[in-house]
């Protein structure tokens, strides 16, 4: 739609995450049983690990969701057999839409729980980790556990069998030594129960667009951007860090002078104000204020008042 | 975010132009301060790629590593980067000294400090982070053993760690990152996100002719003029870096990988320079701010600082620890909360900008004193010199009588509210000076102490000098917490780290 998004992955990240993942996942999963026995607890027993990138040679994602799910049904209702998923394929709905997540590993029961685990290639540093990129996977972890849940559901097994907590393993300091920390999940997964009831269902914003509509990107930009802009957006600052189309909204939300565009702080000070140009205009007594922005105008005409009156000769 | 701030914001929108908060400077800015702009490998925890770095804007130093995999190619850089940051801050230690005392009374003490301190400037605030991972990559390195390094790499580790700390207290500015400098300063009408962009938001501030700062910074997002200022690098870049250090990984002989090297080193300055001038435009635009009252004053304090840690690496030298005690901790949140409590006041005191944001919220107001009891005496057995002025204010005034209050133009002078009144859509204060006469103790107020009537003044009851809060001392920590802290010792552990 002629914003380039700046976005992928660099290819020494990518060779790190790859090297990471191959060393944690190296002699028959040494390091990942390890990390297991010390975080879980688990028996120094051997335990199985099963490949589910692919069954018999075929990578099919739908082949390999129903792979993961008969060998789920016969993990939480047979015995304890102690074998570890690696990327299984779980499925979830979203917005009425089947979406396909896959965790990097499912643990086999550990106290009758089974555990999420992810590998990230962000480094533990005296046991600390970046706050952004642990927030982020948790929210990918809290993905695969609801998932691995409303399986267990549909298959009528006890979903309080998963554990409300992920096993995260990332780089220990400045070293490739894999360092695993169990993290609660239970504040994600609310809010993500939350926000899956909230999500319209895609079918219904389709229906908001007239039947002409295309999101085909080999269209014309004209039709593209009819169809773009009958939808509704919400853009944030926030959403130039991840979403590809941030560039689009932005131009948008400028055009139409949107306070969010300018981030939180800047909108709070405008309750009630669904556009600078009118909050520009009641400080230019061009408006008058409703009865319910009228404080927040009082406010900020006074703070404009305030700056004109103490800035001296600033220019 | 303040109100006012916002307010600049929405202007700043509207006229396409960056908006200033402050009427002066408010930070300590060197006239030859070391600028540092580093660029790091996308993926590994603190793996130094590159850096432009020096004092002088027309003579930049390039360091790189060629490939970043090699550990010992990386030790090299810090080692380079020593060679040229310990020399300038050795030049600062031993500059003259001024002397100065500490306490009062029976402990008073006389000790000295360092006229020069080095100020390190950084793009943004993700290179402060980068300068705390450097300083801990390092700080901890064995100098024997079989990963032995040069001994000015933990050297260097102590003092990036210790810029890092000081980094993090209000008003220091020993380290400092570019844009926070520049958006404590000047309000453009982009987000704080996009305010981190360093190109983007000197755009809004200096823009080029024919462009207003919002036009102009559009443009300054594209990544072929401007790249990310560090220390993450663009990732179409990253590309063409990969394939060159795969090139000079691959290389016939040494002849070849020198070739293969200096193209690396090329392309790696490409993606600096531009973000290593865009630093020098910024220390020129706020050299050109006059400064604030207080700056000199924490500036002082910063020195004061610097001598005291140089002092310490001569005698003891042990590196700081991997993470605070408990009660180390503790100190240095109440130490932080002390510093932006004092940093906010000092502003407000030296800026008239700063402080209408306390008028704003009724904790300061400003005035024409409409009346004037110079001859006024509290009654007593001894009767008290209190005269009082009556000051008239536009705005409504929130503070109550028996309020402590104080005059930025008079700051050593003590003030007290006797009663509020309302009038009109304002206020009448009438205020009582309970000190700050230049010790006279009867009328007539010596030339200048007692406003006139006519004038106008601002006052306050947010206080630069107010006490602190006192903690024990660490060595009497109470052994319910723990007993006094030990010293760090470096452990094996420490300097064992595994690399790849
Ligand atoms: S930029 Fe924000 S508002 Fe626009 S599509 Fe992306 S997430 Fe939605």
């Amino acid at each position: 739609m002629g914003y380039e998004p700046r976005f992928g992955q660099s290819p020494f990240a990518i060779a790190r995450e790859q090297a990471f993942e191959a060393l944690v996942k190296w002699g028959g999963y040494a390091e990942l049983i390890r990390l297991l026995r010390d975080q879980l607890a688990v028996p120094v027993d051997e335990a199985g690990v099963t490949d589910l990138t692919e069954v018999g040679g075929d990578t099919n994602p739908a082949r390999r969701a129903a792979e993961t799910r008969s060998l789920l049904a016969r993990l939480a209702s047979g015995n304890d057999e102690r074998l570890i998923l690696d990327r299984p394929l779980l499925t979830l709905e979203v917005a009425g839409q089947t979406a396909y997540l896959e965790p990097q590993a499912v643990t086999h029961r550990v106290g009758g729980k089974f555990y999420v685990a992810e590998i990230r290639s962000f480094p533990a540093i005296d046991g600390q980790t970046n706050p952004t990129a642990v927030a982020q996977t948790a929210k990918q972890a809290a993905v695969s556990v609801l998932a691995l849940r409303r399986t267990f559901e549909q298959l009528e097994l006890d979903p309080a069998q998963i554990a409300h907590e992920f096993l995260l393993i990332c780089p220990k300091d400045f070293s490739n030594r894999p360092y695993g920390r169990l993290i609660d999940l239970r504040q994600e997964l609310d809010a993500l129960r939350f926000q899956l009831t909230r999500l319209r269902r895609a079918d219904d914003l389709a229906l908001a667009l007239p039947p002409s509509a295309t999101l085909d990107t080999d269209r014309e930009e004209g039709e593209l951007d009819f169809s773009v802009g009958a939808l509704d957006a919400f853009y944030t600052p926030g959403c130039l860090s991840f979403c590809e189309m941030a560039r689009y909204c932005r131009d948008e939300a400028t055009a139409c002078a949107s306070p969010a565009r300018l981030g939180s702080t800047v909108r709070n000070t405008l309750p009630g104000v669904d556009s600078t140009r009118t909050a520009l205009a009641y400080l230019g007594d061009i408006h008058a204020p409703g009865l319910t922005e009228a404080a927040a105008v009082d406010r900020l005409r006074a703070a404009d008042r305030l700056r004109q009156l103490r800035r001296g000769d600033v220019a | 975010m303040s109100t006012l701030g916002a307010v600049a914001t929405l202007r700043a929108t509207e006229t396409g132009h960056a908006e200033r908060l402050t009427t002066v400077r408010h930070a300590h800015v060197d006239e030859r301060p070391f600028v540092l702009v580093p660029l790091t490998l996308a993926g590994e925890a603190c793996a130094p790629l590159a850096a432009l770095c020096g004092t002088d804007p027309g003579r930049p130093t390039l360091l790189t590593v060629r490939q970043p995999r090699n550990r010992a190619e990386r030790f090299r850089f810090v080692e380079r980067l020593a060679a040229l940051l310990l020399p300038h801050i050795e030049e600062c230690r031993t500059s003259e000294t001024e002397p100065y005392t500490v306490g009062r009374g029976a402990d008073k003490e006389e000790r000295r400090r360092s006229l020069r301190a080095p100020q390190l400037l950084v793009p943004g605030g993700e290179s402060i982070a980068y300068v705390r991972l450097l300083g801990r990559l390092t700080r901890l390195r064995a100098l024997e053993g079989p990963h032995a390094v040069d001994p000015s790499v933990p050297a260097l580790g102590k003092w990036l760690t210790w810029f890092a700390d000081r980094a993090e207290f209000p008003g220091s500015c020993l380290l400092q990152a570019m844009t926070r400098l520049l958006s404590a300063h000047w309000a453009t009408g982009q987000s704080a996100a996009e305010d981190s962009h360093l190109a983007a938001l000197l755009s809004w501030i200096d823009p080029p002719d024919r462009l207003t700062g919002a036009e102009a910074a559009r443009e300054a997002e594209d990544p072929q003029r401007f790249p990310p200022a560090g220390p993450a690098t663009d990732v179409v870049f990253d590309q063409t870096l990969y394939d060159l250090m795969s090139r000079y990984d691959e290389a016939g002989d040494d002849h070849g990988r020198e070739a293969v090297g200096r193209q690396i080193d090329r392309e790696l300055y490409g993606q600096m320079l531009p973000t290593w001038d865009l630093m020098w435009r910024g220390v020129d635009l706020l050299l050109r701010l006059p400064e604030g009252g207080h700056v000199a004053e924490r500036w002082t304090y910063d020195r004061r600082l610097f001598t005291e840690f140089a002092a310490y690496l001569d005698d003891d030298g042990r590196p700081q620890a991997r993470r605070d005690h408990a009660v180390g901790a503790a100190r240095r949140l109440a130490r932080l909360e002390e510093a932006m409590a004092r940093y906010d006041a000092e502003r407000a005191f030296d800026d008239p900008l700063v402080m209408a944001e306390y008028e704003l919220t009724g904790e300061a107001f400003t005035g024409v004193v409409v009346a004037r009891d110079e001859d006024r005496f509290l009654p007593g057995a001894r009767p008290l010199w209190r005269p009082t002025i009556t000051v008239r204010s536009d705005l409504p005034v929130r503070l109550t009588a028996g309020k402590e209050i104080k005059c930025p133009a008079r700051a050593g002078q003590k003030a007290e509210i006797v009663e509020v009144a309302p009038e009109g859509d304002g206020s009448t204060v009438v205020v009582q000076l309970n000190g700050g006469f230049n010790r006279a103790r009867k009328p007539p107020a010596p030339p200048g102490m007692l406003a006139e009537v006519g004038e106008t003044v601002t006052y306050t009851s947010v206080d630069p000098k107010s006490m602190p809060f006192a903690l024990p001392a660490e060595e009497d920590t109470p052994w319910t917490h723990g007993g006094p802290p030990r010293p760090y010792e470096p452990t094996d552990e420490d300097a064992e780290e595994i690399w790849e």
